[in-house]
Order: C-alpha cells, then structure tokens, then sequence
C-alpha cells in the first residue's frame, strides 16, 4: 500500500505487480481478438447476418451457393467456347476452361460460405493461414483493418 | 387462362415503337419498371418532403432504409466506400419495390426477367472495373494476383481468379431471377390447382382448401424472398464495390 490509490478504483488497492497483471492480461486479450478475426473460418459477414433462421434459409443459402457454382461453370465454358471458336483449338479450350471453370465454382462456394479467407491484409495470425492461399485479395478487407 | 402458370411473364407490346430495325416498344415490363421507380422515388420524396427532427411513419421507414444501405456498405467497403451509396441504394430499393410490386396480383415482376437483372448486375461489375481502374490504374489488376501463392502456381490461380470474378455478374443476376421467377411459378402452379379442383363438384371444392392454404403460405413466404433478395443483392453489390475501392494489398 506505499503507492496512492487509484481515483478510478473505489477503496481500490493498487500495487503494481496487480497493474502488470492487468496490463498483460488486456494484452492477452487483444491478442486473441486478433487471432480470432484473424481466423480463415469465420461466419460469412454477408447474408449470414440477417438471415431469418429456419427451414427458409436453409433453401435461399442452396439457391446462392448452387447459383455460384454453376455460374462459375457457365463461365469457364463459355470462355472456353469462345476461345475454341477465334483460335480453332477446339475441343481442347473446352476442356481446360470448364476444368477451371470448376475450380472457379468451387472457389465461388467456398468463398461464399466463409471457408476460404477473404482478406489478403496481413496481420497478426498470418502464420496459420496456409488455407488461404487460393483465396486471394478478393472481397477486400472487410473486417481486417476497417478500413 | 388461369391455369397457365407462365402466363404472367409474358411480355406484351403496349406503345409498339421500331426504330432502325430495332424493337424499342414501350412493353409491359418497361411500365412496371417505370412504376417502380416512380413508387420508390415517390415515396421518399413524400417521405421526405416534412423533415421533422421527430419523425412520422413515412419518414421514419425512408430513414430506417438509409441507415440499412449506409451501414451495409459502411461494414463492408469502409468509408471510401460511401461514395457509392448513391447507387447502392437505388439498386436496393429498385430491387425491393420491383419485388414488391411483382407481388400484387396481375402485375408484371420485373425481376424475373433475367434480362433486367442482368442488367442491373452488369451496371455493378461495370462500376467495379471502371472505378477500379480509374483509381488504381493497372493495380487493379492484383485482384486477380493473390499473394502468398507459390510462384508455379500463380498463373493457374489467377486465371482461375478471373473466371470466378467474370462469374459474378452471372450469378449475382441469376439468384435474383431464379427466385423470383421460381416463386412466382409456384404460387401460380398451387393457384392454378384451386381453381382445377374446385371446378370438380363439391369434393374438389373442399379438397381445394389445401392448396389454397399452400397459396396463402407461399405468398407470405414470397414476401420473405422478396425481401431478402433485394439485400442479397445490395450486399453482394457493396462487397464487390469494396473491391474496387482496396483491390488487395
């Protein structure tokens, strides 16, 4: 008690090995929020949010999911297709562009459930983040820095 | 005709107007977006047209929509990305009112043309790029360059990146579509069934309770639906709009 008390504290003693602790258990914390926000798995921030909670959300979650992954489909395709038609590589366009088209409808999934970290901005955690490597500056920073 | 469950998104030629070999008639689903527009920017000029400190019934819902746009793509493009709530939210509410119109009986759901969502999806890849590309010139082009990827692997990656990003605009305008057009088909089908069975005699008009509740169901759900898409829409639209605003760093 040879310290004066804090005026913050009521009837508060405060000797300073109890700041320390203090101190290094805040740090502790905002460790872990980082760590946490961090995390390559995290709730999609955008239709999870207000989405009403039942057996109709189950079907809209189908529907968005089932409509990236065609249309990543469509597009490898197509893109296929088109090179095909102007270079007269045909089939083999085809082939390779629906392969990566697949591969794109898959990353359109995963991303939109979450799976696959959208932020590319480096930060505490980057260590554990190997998961990301396909996912890209996509969808910006949302949540990463605030900005 | 009742039992035709397409029929409503026929499109028929009110105003037939060619010009140059091109068919610019003024149809049924040009009134509807018209309309549209007209409820939803009527309705927040009235709306707004008190500005009371305390708000009425009508303000406070056209305050409540701005806080939902702003929030929406304040949470998700930052700051920068209030540059764009001009467009954001006439989309949202474009949406939703064109949902919601649809909705009436005998009116024509602009949405579930895939044509018009197309568009409305294209107007929002095709701010994406050229933002993107006026603010950071050739940069943008990292969107499609994520990092931390070994350096064999880059090009397939990337090509793979640009195929998800091209199959935005495609799926963006066909959840909206698919689901307006699948729950205006459902309900006309169920519909349709009440009006099939009750022309059976007394069995068929007690047996049509059933899919007259199932009517009654799928139209709150549809409400839901409209709802919802039209912010699913306005989601992905601030999402992708954050993108043009910080491509990657």
């Amino acid at each position: 008690m040879a310290t004066p008390e804090r005026p913050d504290r009521p009837g508060g003693w405060s000797d300073p090995g109890q700041d320390a602790e203090d101190r290094e258990l805040e740090r502790r914390k905002r460790q872990l929020e980082a760590k946490l926000s961090a995390h390559p798995v995290r709730a999609p921030a955008d239709e999870g949010r207000q989405e009403p909670k039942g057996g109709m959300a189950g079907l809209a979650q189908g529907l968005k999911l089932s409509s990236e992954f065609i249309a990543g489909i469509a597009v490898g395709a197509g893109l296929g297709w088109a090179i095909d038609l102007f270079a007269g590589t045909s089939p083999w366009g085809l082939i390779i562009f629906l392969m990566l088209g697949f591969a794109a409808g898959v990353l359109n999934v995963l991303r939109s459930v979450g799976r696959v970290a959208p932020s590319a901005v480096p930060g505490p955690g980057e260590a554990n983040r190997n998961l990301r490597a396909p996912g890209g500056p996509d969808r910006g920073d949302r949540g990463g820095s605030g900005k | 005709m009742a039992t035709d469950p397409i029929h409503h998104f026929y499109i028929n030629r009110l105003v037939p107007i060619e010009i140059g070999g091109l068919d610019l008639s003024f149809t049924n689903s040009s009134l509807f977006m018209l309309a549209t527009a007209a409820a939803a920017g009527g309705f927040l000029y009235l709306a707004t047209s008190s500005r009371a400190v305390v708000p009425g019934r009508g303000q406070s819902v056209a305050e409540m929509a701005y806080e939902f746009v702003g929030n929406m793509l304040r949470d998700s493009a930052g700051a920068g990305g209030m540059r764009f709530f001009p467009l954001v939210f006439s989309l949202f509410l474009f949406v939703l009112v064109a949902n919601l119109l649809g909705m009436f009986p005998y009116f024509f759901a602009v949405t579930s043309h895939i044509i018009v969502t197309f568009a409305l999806a294209m107007l929002v890849i095709g701010t994406v790029v050229v933002y993107g590309f006026m603010k950071h010139g050739l940069g943008f082009l990292r969107l499609f360059v994520p990092h931390g990827v070994p350096g064999y692997l880059v090009p397939l990656v990337t090509l793979i990146e640009v195929i998800s990003f091209l199959s935005r605009p495609i799926s963006l305008s066909i959840r909206l579509f698919a689901n307006i057009l699948a729950g205006h088909i459902t309900l006309a089908v169920f519909s349709g069934f009440v009006v099939s069975m009750s022309a059976l005699g007394a069995v068929g008009v007690v047996g049509s309770i059933l899919p007259l509740a199932m009517t009654v169901a799928l139209t709150g759900l549809e409400f839901l639906v409209a709802f919802l898409q039209a912010y699913v829409f306005a989601v992905l639209t601030c999402m992708y709009l954050n993108d043009a605003v910080h491509p990657g760093h």
